[in-house]
């Protein structure tokens, strides 16, 4: 199976915060490695691939988060136009002039407008057009109409195709963090050629977007010995800072700071030198902002590590990535988890 | 469908190229002469001998797009906009560069490494780049040549009541016009110039008229609508879905008063829904029509579009069917008044 492709399948379809149940099926689909598939109460998707260990055997759990940020109708005005609010970050610059999905009775194409240029002040040109300014046009000419198909409350994505760039980079929506999730089935398909003690728990969490919520539920759930949460990083791109970005290319970005376990960060830095899979150190001194953060103090505690996909325009409907970059990352983990043991488990206690 | 195939072709000011191709080969079989000219205008002549008015409709080939002006040397483009284009709609889109049509993407600072009054400042174009996920200079050189232009991937999609979203439909929706009045019978020379360079100042409309010498012109367009949410009714302009607009006055021309009247006139005898274009600002080929030799006799028609001059715009298919009809009628009453002669 050409993961590639389904991390295409995934990125195009829709899976906003607390929405992500279309995903469901697109991933019990797409992962024949798993013995077995479950959802829990959530909607997090728990695929459990098991290892040849004779009991009890360390379980090692991977996060990446399936769902994306995006829209909500808030208001169906007179004219049939629709006024929205955000669901995950966005920054307002990034919405004008996008194509959307209003996802109502059925699927509506839209295009989220402004006042045009012309008519506006001197001078607003230089200042971004504010959120409440914005509005989605699915091409109603009165609200009864639009309320035939459109209700307060309704879903709303990002309308966008993958890009192939050159080479393995690609452009599209909600790489972060279907990426993840790319990463962890690419990891599931590497260790389905290799011996493994421990048992693999692949999740596609959710709610990852709004407070990390699906981690965990999931990781009360699975209680892992150890969480990777792989979750896309600043890619390098023109105006940012060096040591705020990882390079694409160059592999993930293997997270060290408060929310790293400091024998899991070394035993997966030996892996990659071993296995010569590259990767760029990623100091990370703000531990929030991806499920490796919810996984750690989960039940008694469980020792995390964060991979990191470098990503550029993260939070844009064309963010950007090298596929090999996903790759390398399932390569890393299954390499990783390969020389999980019981013994390696138990010293992650002892400090 | 023809608007689809005119609307996803690119062109730029000056490089009308692919958009001339596809526009010859559909007029090909209902014209007798088509010619091009030093600038690039296709001339599209029916009925060269025939005795009556010559007419002259006019729709431009260029749309606005994006010049690569350099390369930098993590192997990003910098670009100029040819023709108006606001820098806060090009945050975040994709764009295919090039005569190799190289897919790229137009980037921004992620929100999470932003501080909060950044996101009240618009990105002006200087800070803008396009990445095409070359790995360096060299690769993007071998790619992209300098002076080659982007345009956006937008493809052509119903939607709503009756609606059309695409890019261009400024001026693609004139081209599909003229091309489906070609088609028409007609006693009279009726002559198609199919302009360039309209959006860098109205360039090709001058000298093609200055060849085809008309008795009278009819500019199509497709024109701003500024009926949305947050804008005044006083200043919508036009009102998409309220029927083509008839110009009688804008920045550079004043319509011949008995033309627009004729039009009129002839709106009403058909029953076709038809608007005043209630704004004086912008500028249409008819600003250098009117001025060819000892002047012409121009009107403009033109379908109300939102979001011009941006990755996507939106039309009414009524509109666009009523002015069709408006312009068809107008030549047959044309044709009778001749015969009547």
């Amino acid at each position: 199976m050409e993961i590639k492709q389904v991390f295409r399948t995934l990125s195009e379809a829709s899976g906003v915060s607390g929405y992500e149940q279309s995903l469901t099926s697109l991933l019990q689909e797409s992962c024949p490695w798993a013995e077995e598939i479950r959802t829990d109460k959530l909607g997090n998707v728990i695929m459990l691939k098991k290892g040849n260990g004779i009991g009890p055997r360390p379980k090692v759990m991977l996060a990446g988060h399936m769902d994306e940020i995006g829209l909500i109708i808030t208001k169906i005005e007179k004219d049939g136009f629709l006024r929205f609010g955000t669901i995950g970050g966005f920054d307002q610059r990034v919405l004008l002039a996008q194509e959307v999905v209003v996802h109502g009775r059925k699927s509506l194409t839209g295009i989220i407008g402004a006042k045009p240029p012309h008519i506006q002040a001197p001078g607003e040109q230089s200042k971004a057009v504010s959120m409440e300014d914005l509005f989605i046009d699915v091409g109603f000419d009165h609200q009864e109409q639009a309320e035939e198909q459109v209700r307060i409350g309704d879903i709303v994505t990002m309308k966008r195709d993958v890009l192939d760039l050159q080479g393995s980079f690609m452009a599209g929506k909600s790489f972060d963090d279907r990426a993840g999730v790319a990463a962890i089935l690419e990891c599931f398909k590497v260790l389905s050629q290799m011996s493994h003690e421990a048992d693999v728990y692949g999740v596609a969490t959710v709610q990852e977007e709004v407070g990390l919520r699906g981690a965990i539920t999931s990781t009360y759930g699975i209680v892992p010995d150890i969480g990777i949460a792989i979750d896309v990083g600043f890619g390098d791109s023109p105006g940012l800072p060096e040591s705020d970005t990882i390079k694409l290319s160059q592999g993930p970005g293997v997270a060290i700071g408060p929310h790293v376990h400091p024998e899991v960060h070394a035993r997966m830095v030996e892996t990659a030198k071993e296995w010569n899979i590259s990767f760029s150190s990623d100091p990370s001194p703000h531990p929030g902002g991806t499920d490796a953060y919810a996984i750690q103090v989960a039940r008694a505690g469980v020792a995390t590590i964060l991979l990191s996909i470098p990503l550029r325009y993260m939070h844009t409907p064309i963010e950007t990535l090298d596929y090999e970059d996903v790759k390398r990352t399932g390569r890393l983990m299954a390499m990783f988890i390969a020389g999980v043991d019981n013994e390696f488990v138990e010293g992650l206690t002892c400090f | 469908m023809l608007l689809a195939r005119l609307t996803e072709a690119n062109g730029a000011p000056g490089q009308e190229g692919e958009v001339r191709d596809l526009i010859r080969a559909e007029i090909e079989p209902h014209v007798h002469e088509i010619k091009t000219d030093a600038l690039g205008n296709l001339i599209a002549i029916k009925n060269p001998d025939a005795q009556g008015p010559k007419v002259m409709l006019a729709a431009h080939m260029d749309e606005v797009a994006l010049m690569i002006v350099g390369i930098e040397g993590n192997g990003f483009l910098k670009f100029r906009p040819i023709g108006g284009v606001d820098p806060r709609v090009l945050v975040a889109k994709s764009v295919l560069v090039g005569s190799k049509k190289i897919p790229g993407v137009i980037g921004s600072k992620p929100i999470h490494l932003q501080k909060p009054p950044e996101r009240e400042r618009a990105f002006t174009m200087q800070e803008l780049l396009i990445d095409i996920g070359a790995k360096n200079k060299e690769e993007a050189e071998r790619l992209v040549k300098l002076g080659e232009c982007a345009y956006f991937t937008t493809k052509y999609e119903e939607l709503g009541n009756s609606k059309v979203k695409a890019k261009a439909l400024d001026d693609r929706v004139g081209c599909a016009l003229a091309i489906r009045l070609l088609q028409e019978e007609v006693s009279f020379p009726l002559i198609v110039a199919f302009t360039v360079q309209e959006e860098v100042g109205l360039r090709g409309a001058g000298v093609a008229t200055y060849q085809i010498r008309p008795d009278l012109a009819l500019v199509l367009e497709g024109t701003t609508a500024s009926d949305v949410p947050g804008t005044d009714e006083h200043k919508h302009a036009t009102t998409v879905g309220e029927g083509p607009c008839i110009t009688v006055i804008d920045r550079v021309s004043i319509p011949h008063p008995p033309l627009v009247q004729e039009l009129f006139a002839v709106a009403s005898e058909e029953g076709i829904k038809v608007q005043v274009r209630r704004n004086t600002a912008g500028g249409t080929d008819a600003g250098q029509i009117q001025l060819s030799e000892e002047g012409v006799k121009v009107a403009t028609i033109a379908v109300p579009c939102r979001y011009i001059h941006s990755p996507v715009s939106v039309m009414s298919k009524n509109d666009y069917e009523g002015a069709y009809k408006l312009v068809k009628s107008y030549l047959k009453r044309l044709q009778e008044r001749e015969a009547s002669k």
